[in-house]
This record gives C-alpha cells, structure tokens and sequence, in this order.
C-alpha cells in the first residue's frame, strides 16, 4: 500500500478534537515508554505537550547521543539550474516570477565543485528546478560524473522522476534523494500549486518510494513549515518517514524541518511556525523514530542551530548558497534568503566549541 | 599453560577489541586506545577520508594496532565486498569485519548476506571477521566459508543493552571451534567481563566508551573487566547453587 494510502485514512481525522483531549498525564505516559506508536507521536505534537519540552529534551539529547554519538555530519547544497515550469506560490524559482534563469555548465559545475571541495566537504546536495526541458535528467547525470570527482556522497533535490530514471542517477553516482512533499494537506497543495507539474499531488508523494525502490541508499522527506497547520504536517511527515522506514529497512530515512523564508515574492506564510514550535517538532520525530536522521538546513539561525545540535539534529548544511553559479558570483539571485551564513570551517568550530564532532564524509559510492 | 590468542595467524594480547565511531573529538581516540590496552581497533571505511588528513578518522589509530576496516553501510554481500576490497586497495591491510545491515530500526545483521560475502573474502585471503546475529547454524556456515572469527551480537548495535543474547551465544562458544567475539550491545565493564567468564575470546565495544562521561576512564575499565573476565574463565568458577550448602549432609556419617 502506498503512502498516499496510509494519508487518505486520515482525511477525516479531528486534529483539534484530538489535541483537545491530550491530558499532561498522557504525555508523560508516552514520556515513559521506549516504542512510540504514531497516536503517541502526535500526542508529543499536541499544544499540551509544550509544557513538558524539557523533559522531551533530555529524552532526545540522550537517544541522539547513544545512536549518532555527538556527532553531526556537514552537506552543502549546489543549484545546477534554477529554469522552473512550476506555479508554487511561495517560492523565488516560480515560473513568471521575473527571475534571471541560468543553468550551470559543466566547466561551472566543475568551478563552484572545486571551490566546495577545498573546504574538506564530501558529501553534496544538488538541486535544479522543474524543467525536464532545460535540466533533464541527461544533464543531471552528466553534472553527477562531473561531481563524482570531488565527492564521495551525491544526493538530488529535483522534480520527481520516475523508477527507472532514479535508478539511471543512481547507477551513475547518486546515492540519496531530498525531497519534500511541501505540504501534505492535499487541499491546501492544491492551492499553493494552481498549475505546473508540481500539481500532481500523489506523484510527488510517492516520489521517495520509487527512490527506494530504485535503491537509493538513503531518503529525506519534510515539509515546508508555514504553508499550513504545522502539528499535522510535522505528524505527516513522521508517518511519511515511519512508512518509509518500514516498507524499505535498508534504506537510511531522514526528515528535514524546514521554515518558509523570505523570498523574491509576494506570498505571506499561512501559519507562523515559531522557534518553540520547531524544538517541539524535533524533540517529538526523535523520540518517535530515534535512528533516523533530521537535517537542519542554514533557513534557521546561527543561535537556533547551535541549540539544536543538542536536541536531535544529526545533519546540517555549511558554506551555503542558493543562487545558480552563486559561489563564484555574488550577483546571482537566490531562491530564498539564507540565515546562517557560516562557512564550513565556522560550523566546524561551533561544533567543536560544543563538544562535537563535524563529519566531513560519511559514505563514499562502492 | 599459556593462554595464547590468536587471530588469522597473528598472536593478540589483548582480548578487547575497540570501535572507533561516536568519539567526539576524534582526537580522544589515540588516548582511548592506549587506556584500553586494545591492539584490534575497526574503522568504518564509509568514514575513512584519505583526502582530508586532519579529520581522516583512521589517521587517530596508533601506528602499532591492527586496523580492521568495517563495511558499515554495505545493504548486501556485494557492497561489503565491494567496501573491504576498496579498504585493502587503499592500504588498511587483510583484516574485515563484515558488518551487513538491511534493517535500519536495529541495525541487525542479516547473516545470509554476511556468510555470502565471508566466503569471497576468505577466498581471497582477507582475515574475516563477521559481525552476526547469533544463530548456530550461521555460524557453522561461517566456520565453512572461511571466517577466522565470529562475532555475535551481544544487543542491538548502540543498545548498551548488555548480553541478552546470553545463552545464544553460550552454544555457540560451546559449538564453533573459532574464536567467538562478542560484538555490540554490552554497555558496561561488568557485562564485558560476564562475557569472558563464559569463555567468549574477546568483545568489541564502541558505544559505550564512545559515549562514556569520560571515554578514557571507560576505556581503561573495560580493558581491566576483559583481563578480569578472562582470568575468572581460566580459574574455572565455582558452580552456583541455589541455597547455602553444607559440606556432606548425607553421607557425613559414613567417615570414620
């Protein structure tokens, strides 16, 4: 059964009705117990939950530490191409959003590679926007070869593709795939995303199984905070994750908890996801699913960032740049505003300074 | 009689076997060998960065340890051969710890794959050490591939969980003519230490030093329970009884 499948059962499912009737006791129930059921993890979601996040803390420092030592493993992402069919209303690389369009060639992918590699960084994360016109799969494959130079570790966050054109990434040095389903409410995508591609709500969702099917090595799911009610999307995407993790163990599965950033656009995020928000949010995946791994991305603050390494996060982008070619010019537009703006070796100080280890590679293709 | 301990023809000295993942700072991992006393160390080639030498984890290893490159990551029998083959190639010796993973909520091992990728490797002359759920049968299959150790889990990898798979692993030592290592899951000195009283050639441990208040001192500790273990083994314990018991209630009378 699909994903779509397990998320359509909870169409009807009273969110509010079931916060309301969250009791302190029942979270300190789930507090006490090592295999956290989903109604349990959502219990750790509910507002009630907010007034036990110390505890929650302790709990999470301490599975994090005994399952990923006090380590964190450093990533920074690479635009290839920011050409984009998409209506995403929330996002810079829109179509008819005025940008400049520009695709890497391989000599620039080649130049901001190099450029990233002298930092010591080995795993990469590249990204293009929806264009199977300008940016298909052929060209991802050959920036892939280019990249396989520098890098032991190369995911993708692209369009979804299908089975067959995963397993052509993979087989040319692609292990992991990033992508984020936005929003799991599938009103509110249809919304958000008026036309495009993008629209195809059950594709996108079902895009990660076909990654694993595919044998991508790891996957990580999430969903933009901000475009909606962020306890039910936190509680989808851990379901997302959960379901993942079960129909295909091999498969290493991670969640991002990205927030909506201020971008070239026009668009309000519907919700305000706060700092104490996303601590609970984290706190709670932890303990639901204690192996797996949660990226926090340069959206957040420095501050924030340094705090959350202490809270379960177990992957974090350095050096980054969201602008196509941007490393070697600065003229470039981004697709969002990034926050932290530390380079490689700053994070790699902060860690340090916290008592933790930056890992620079964590896999290489065999 | 000496108490030899031998491994792919090369004499140990030391029962304890170390990992080297979850330190933080990596640097403490010299300092924690030599606390140890450990002369095995494995390293997840996966982490192995030849290219970065500062930050290279397998530059931390001291000089005269046996380094044994551990195929962590590897999904199938394919890949772990693939990751040992690459280890040697790039200069960390003859000695393998496989160690394939296709369930990533405990990190089990699947023992199929592992016998599978045992039996190309010890063909191929590595010093194979399986890292195994323990099963008798796998085992024996282990024995026949070619293996020069087998090394039963203890708990989940991570667990600190102990020896749950006590009498699992008791047959075993009883059964398989090879040295059985106890890898995983023992969390404490006292419980490394329960392992070499029941006659197990050595234990590998990580975690719980790696993630120990102060690593060092953990290290030392569990080198003394291991030596202590061992010792207690070769004493031959005492049998253990239920009740206090008298030296001869029933036939005493019949002594002149």
């Amino acid at each position: 059964m699909s994903f779509y499948l397990v998320r359509k059962k909870y169409d009807a499912f009273d969110f509010d009705g079931y916060f309301a009737s969250v009791t302190d006791r029942d979270v300190e129930r789930v507090l006490a117990k090592n295999r956290l059921t989903e109604t349990d993890y959502l219990a750790l979601l509910s507002p009630k939950a907010e007034g036990h996040l110390e505890k929650m803390a302790q709990k999470a420092h301490s599975l994090t530490v005994q399952h990923f030592g006090k380590v964190v493993l450093l990533y920074t992402p690479l635009y290839l191409a920011n050409y984009c069919v998409n209506h995403c209303v929330y996002c810079g690389f829109r179509v008819h959003s005025g940008l400049d369009r520009k695709k890497l060639s391989l000599g620039e992918v080649d130049a901001e590679a190099k450029m990233i590699a002298a930092t010591g960084l080995k795993h990469i994360l590249v990204l293009t926007g929806e264009s199977r016109e300008k940016s298909p799969v052929k060209y991802i494959r050959e920036c892939v070869e280019v990249l396989k130079k520098y890098f032991t570790s190369i995911s993708i966050e692209i369009y979804p593709l299908e089975e067959q054109e995963y397993h052509e990434l993979i087989s040319a040095g692609v292990d992991g795939l990033t992508i984020y389903q936005e929003v799991y409410d599938e009103n509110v995508y249809a919304e958000i995303h008026p036309a495009g591609p993008k629209r195809n709500y059950r594709y996108r969702l079902e895009a990660p199984e076909r990654a694993c099917r595919a044998g991508s090595r790891t996957v990580n799911v999430g969903a933009l905070l901000g475009l909606h009610e962020w306890r039910a999307e936190a509680f989808f995407t851990g379901l997302h994750a959960d379901y993942l993790q079960s129909v295909y163990p091999a498969v290493e599965v991670s969640i991002s908890p990205p927030r909506i950033r201020p971008y070239p656009g026009e668009y309000q995020p519907f919700v305000t996801v706060t700092d104490k928000n996303l601590v609970q949010y984290v706190l709670a995946f932890r303990l639901f699913m204690p192996r797996s791994g949660i990226t926090i991305s340069t959206r957040e603050s420095a501050e924030l960032r340094e705090r959350l390494v202490k809270l379960g996060a177990t992957k974090m982008s350095a050096g980054s740049c969201t602008a196509v070619g941007g490393r070697s010019n600065s003229q470039s537009t981004g697709q969002f505003e990034i926050w932290d703006s530390r380079g490689v070796a700053e994070m790699a100080d902060m860690l340090y300074s916290q008592g933790y280890q930056p890992v620079y590679k964590d896999w290489q293709v065999v | 009689m000496a108490d030899v301990f031998k491994i792919g023809g090369r004499e140990l000295t030391s029962r304890l076997f170390l990992g080297t993942g979850k330190f933080s700072p990596n640097k403490l991992i010299p300092e924690v060998v030599r606390s140890s006393g450990a002369q095995v160390v494995t390293v997840a080639l996966r982490r192995v960065d030849p290219g970065y030498e500062e930050e290279n984890i397998a530059s931390f290893v001291p000089g005269d340890c046996i380094m044994m490159p551990n195929t962590s990551g590897a999904r199938n029998a394919g890949e772990a051969v693939r990751i040992a083959r690459l280890a040697r190639a790039a200069g960390y010796g003859d000695w393998v710890k496989i160690e394939v993973v296709t369930d990533n909520r405990y990190l089990l091992p699947d023992n199929l794959e592992t016998i599978k990728a045992t039996e190309i490797l010890a063909a191929e002359g590595f010093v194979v050490l399986p890292y195994m759920s323990p099963d008798l049968a796998a085992a024996k299959r282990l024995v026949e591939a070619g293996a020069a150790a087998v090394m039963p889990l203890g708990a989940p990898i991570g667990s600190n969980r102990g020896l749950r798979t006590r009498e699992l692993v008791r047959i075993m030592i009883e059964e398989i003519p090879l040295p059985v290592i106890v890898d995983a899951g023992i969390g404490r000195p006292s419980e490394a230490s329960e392992a070499m009283e029941m006659g197990a050639a050595a234990v590998l441990v990580n975690t719980a030093v790696a993630t120990a208040g102060d690593p060092v001192a953990m290290a030392r500790a569990f080198g003394l329970a291991v030596r202590a273990g061992r010792m207690a083994y070769l004493a031959g314990p005492g049998a253990t009884r239920q009740y206090a018991s008298a030296s001869s209630p029933l036939t005493g009378f019949l002594i002149d």
